[in-house]
């Protein structure tokens, strides 16, 4: 049967379900297969801590949206046109954000008695009028599913493991997408066991064709190839750039990577990617603990390695005493915070900002340091890749902030050319000559030679004690110490002489508003101040990526507005900073719910600024 | 780097212009002295050796050492030798530790250090006291214990060291004393002859803050009586006349006069069988007990095991044997790309 296509700017999609579903992984297969159509995609994961909560409860439903269009794309969405919930739980959570005339597909399997119990229905919301605002397709894709693989000799388990791909072949049946991607990666991932290739593409196929047969649709829909930029894309979720960002680094400095790290929510898909590469001469250590896996850092760098470590505000904290020491021993290396919600164990995959005052002064004594953060999942490249740069050319232990909503979310990225790439040049000492190696001697931008072990005739100690000027020796002399934490601060401070000056993102050059912003939020304030743009609201935007120390010219641009708002995902702390750093009266954006922004509460804020202006 | 001098190193070159800063008459001395004559003797160039320190009166050694060093942070010295281990395995690299900083603030590193078995020295100056905040009990000194943070005595049951480090698999377990030079010296160059981490602990006097911990252990009135010198091969024989040998009961250990027992049914020392050094890491009695067992100093146990940093490197090429040298815009571009006109 021949369907009419309907043409779709931008679609919102929410797959919601028990975490042991498969939503992430239905959710990332949809992604790519857009991804190759070349739309502009970006997307959420959104997913309970507790590996398998209690199935079939709230606490267990784990979502992933994304936003696909033939348009610029730069959030996974407000709200969304089509809801998928696995079950009464999944529907519960997420009905609050379908559009009105929205589109639920539903596994009616999912709304018997028990489930609607655990989800605290008293009679199901699928026979509530309230669904008349929306287009609801019903379908037992258990049954389905349990049909389609009769007589395969898979039990009633094994069997509704595959419901996610009848669900998936129903989407790309509905967006007129080809099952060619997705059957690919099945093949891979079962690679060892056929018959679970052989079911899960019959379930695929079955989901596809069941959209075609059935009556359900009216008309397909179609996402046409967004006007991205000319180049060449692929998708990419934050951790997975941030990782390439750190052995592009590597190769262009010709260091070795060492990445010493110990496993920790959101940061340890950094780890599992690093570790594919051995070919790169990446060394992947995973220590007994934070600290270790710090320290190991440290002795990888002495060593003459590029040395590494990525954890979560909680093993961060664990680092603090190590990265002083990186500090004083003035060696290079990369400290990255993949932000979850805090304090504690927190909110571990929920993300949040909240770690940007303890990346500015989580250490004891007076120990700064340079910090870059990454605005999007692509971003986690240029991002990871500018923080060696600073440690290596600058000799300093670096901070590289991301967060969970970019370390996990995924959007289409212009990948460069190596050889486009900044060249990165360690400060290595040269050849031994009559002169004495002074370990603490500096250069014009205050940054000490490199001297490793196995280098003949530089043979010298270092330590975490107050080093004497120059030499390097131990020194308890008062002014001396006066004299080196000041030297150590403007040493990070010079940095900004090596970093891009600020640019205005987007928006007004100047004005009444300006919304400054940080990390993960770059996507959402970008549209809400274009949205605002059009509707005459003369606001600016500018994003920061070098948080320390901050473009020069930062302080003059803040100047030609009169109100500058900080959205921020924590309580307010790049907000104090530019407070204190620059005396004005920045106002504070702030939301603390573990989940990002939405494009409406900036517009609103933004909105509001002008109404009391 | 350039064929340097090919002239033999000596004792002093490894000597730095620093003043030595522990308190006159501290058992640190000697150990210094005896690290620095053997230096020569690894027949390794000083640029290629790096000894690394945590924090406490023993951590101020690597300023001694004209080798590459790092006095670095408290009990963290055996993490940081790891990461430094698994980047550069041609290093001869030595850990200086002590009681405090190896087994209170980095037990968990110094375990798991041990159990991957990297090609590494560790110096454990055992003390039984902490020196350097003056005077509080450590997690070697024995229970009871009065100190500035124990009037009434320490409630701490205390740690042994070596069986400790036989219970996280290591491969080399040796103990030594700063009052005996000559077994001091024999057993530095056994460690550092052996391929894996090798963990000497040395008895070390505090003569400010525990003077005579191990006084029934080096001074000649009682140094033969309390102390089984292990040598393999030989028969466990002890005390000033070589009167006295250890024989096993059953699986029990007892002290027995050779005049009673003959020399061939006494328990033979064999470096290479962890049981027997699993037994001999309990000759741990408090020698004021009666019947107690005679403290064994040498090398209790060698086993030669893998080394984390060389399998590390096997991986490395294996991986590149397999997906050939790394090439980065391969990398970057991955295998789904799609192009934008």
């Amino acid at each position: 049967m021949t369907k009419e296509v309907e043409e779709k700017k931008e679609v919102t999609i929410v797959f919601a379900g028990d975490s042991g579903d498969g939503i992430q992984l239905t959710g990332t297969q949809f992604t790519n297969t857009n991804a190759l159509y070349g739309n502009d995609i970006s997307t959420f994961p959104n997913y309970p801590a507790e590996i398998r909560a209690p199935q079939g409860t709230l606490a267990g439903v784990s979502g992933f949206q994304l936003k696909f269009g033939s348009i610029e794309i730069s959030t996974p969405g407000d709200d969304c046109d089509v809801l998928v919930a696995m079950n009464a739980a999944a529907f519960k959570v997420n009905i609050a954000r379908l559009k009105k005339s929205g589109t639920i597909i539903i596994n009616s399997d999912g709304f018997n008695k028990r489930d609607l119990k655990l989800a605290g229905y008293e009679t199901s919301p699928l026979e509530d009028k309230s669904l008349n605002d929306f287009r609801t397709i019903q379908i037992d894709v258990t049954k389905m599913t349990r049909t389609t693989l009769e007589d395969r000799g898979l039990g009633k388990k094994e069997m509704d493991r595959s419901r996610n791909m009848f669900v998936l072949g129903f989407l790309y049946y509905m967006y007129n997408r080809t099952l060619k991607g997705t059957e690919e990666f099945i093949k891979q991932k079962f690679a060892k066991k056929p018959d679970l290739i052989e079911a899960n593409i019959m379930v695929l196929k079955a989901g596809y064709n069941f959209g075609d047969t059935s009556e359900v649709f009216t008309s397909r829909y179609n996402v046409k190839a967004a006007s991205l930029p000319s180049g060449s894309y692929r998708n990419i979720m934050g951790n997975q750039a941030a990782a390439l960002g750190l052995i592009a680094a590597s190769q262009k400095s010709k260091l070795d990577l060492f990445y010493g790290s110990y496993p920790i929510t959101p940061a340890s898909d950094i780890l599992h990617e690093l570790t594919k590469h051995k070919n790169f001469g990446v060394r992947t250590f995973q220590a007994e603990d934070e600290i270790a896996a710090m320290c190991s850092v440290i002795g990888a760098s002495f060593g003459g390695k590029l040395g590494v470590t990525a954890s979560s505000g909680p093993g961060i904290a664990l680092k603090g005493e190590a990265i002083g020491l990186g500090i004083m021993l003035e060696l290079p290396m990369v400290i990255v915070n993949v932000q979850r919600g805090g304090p504690s164990t927190g909110l571990p995959t929920k993300t949040e900002q909240a770690d940007l005052l303890q990346a500015y002064y989580g250490r004891n004594g007076e120990a700064p340091m340079p910090i870059v953060s990454a605005s999007t999942p692509s971003d986690c490249f240029n991002a990871a890749y500018e923080a060696c740069r600073i440690a290596i050319e600058h000799m300093t232990p670096v901070f590289l902030l991301s967060d969970g909503y970019i370390a996990n979310g995924s959007e289409p990225w212009k990948f460069p050319k190596s050889a486009d790439l900044k060249p990165i040049t360690p400060k290595f000492v040269g050849e031994k000559t009559d002169e004495q190696y002074l370990p603490y001697k500096r250069d014009e931008n205050l940054v000490r030679d490199w001297a490793l072990p196995g280098m003949s005739g530089y043979e010298h100690r270092i330590g975490g004690l107050e080093k004497e000027i120059d030499t390097g020796n131990v020194s308890y002399d008062p002014d001396n110490h006066e004299t080196m934490v000041k030297i150590r601060e403007a040493k990070i401070a010079k940095i900004a002489d090596s970093i891009p000056l600020q640019e205005i993102s987007n928006g007004a050059e100047e004005g009444d508003l300006l919304i400054l912003s940080w990390g993960s939020t770059y996507g959402v304030v970008k549209t809400a101040v274009k949205q605002c743009n059009q509707d005459g609201l003369k606001v600016g935007h500018i994003h920061l990526t070098y948080l320390n120390p901050m473009p020069k010219n930062l302080g003059d641009l803040l100047k030609k507005y009169k109100h500058v708002i900080v959205p921020e995902i924590n309580n307010g702390q790049l907000v104090k900073i530019i407070r204190d750093l620059f005396l004005i009266d920045a106002q504070g954006l702030n939301k603390i719910k573990g989940i990002p922004f939405s494009t409406k509460e900036i517009v609103e804020a933004i909105q509001q600024k002008f109404e009391v202006a | 780097m350039s064929e340097v001098a090919t002239k033999k190193l000596i004792a002093k070159d490894f000597a730095t212009d620093q003043d030595v800063r522990w308190c006159p008459g501290c058992g640190d001395y000697s150990i210094l002295k005896q690290v620095q004559s053997i230096m020569p003797e690894l027949g390794r160039d000083k640029k290629d050796v790096v000894f690394i320190s945590g924090i406490g009166c023993s951590s101020r050694f690597p300023y001694y050492m004209d080798t590459f060093g790092m006095h670095s942070i408290h009990g963290r010295a055996t993490a940081i030798a790891s990461g430094l281990k698994i980047s550069r395995p041609e290093l001869s690299v030595w850990v200086v530790t002590g009681d405090g900083d190896a087994l209170s603030i980095g037990g968990n590193h110094l375990i798991h250090m041990i159990r991957r078995n990297f090609d590494l020295n560790v110096l454990l100056f055992n003390n039984e006291i902490y020196g350097l905040t003056k005077g509080q009990y450590s997690p070697t000194s024995p229970a009871g214990k009065v100190t500035k943070s124990t009037p009434i005595g320490s409630l701490d049951h205390p740690f042994n060291p070596l069986k400790l480090c036989l219970g996280a698999d290591s491969t080399f377990i040796a103990r030594t004393m700063d009052r005996d030079p000559k077994h001091q010296r024999e057993i530095l160059l056994r460690g550092s002859q052996h391929i894996g981490t090798s963990m000497i602990e040395i008895y070390q006097n505090c003569n400010v803050f525990n003077d005579g911990a191990f006084e029934i252990f080096t001074d000649k009135g009682s140094k033969m009586q309390e102390t089984l010198f292990l040598e393999h091969g030989k028969p466990l024989i002890f005390e000033a006349n070589k009167e006295k040998g250890i024989k096993l009961n059953g699986s029990t250990p007892t002290v027995v006069n050779l005049t009673d027992v003959n020399e061939a049914d006494l328990m033979i020392h064999d470096e290479n069988d962890k049981f027997k050094a699993q037994l001999l890491t309990t000759f741990f009695d408090n020698p004021s007990i009666e019947g107690h067992l005679p403290r064994p100093f040498g090398v209790f146990y060698a086993e030669d095991r893998y080394r984390y940093e060389e399998a590390m490197e096997e991986q490395i090429a294996f991986a590149t044997s397999k997906k050939g040298e790394g090439n980065l815009d391969q990398l970057l571009s991955g295998s789904n790309v799609w192009t934008a006109e």
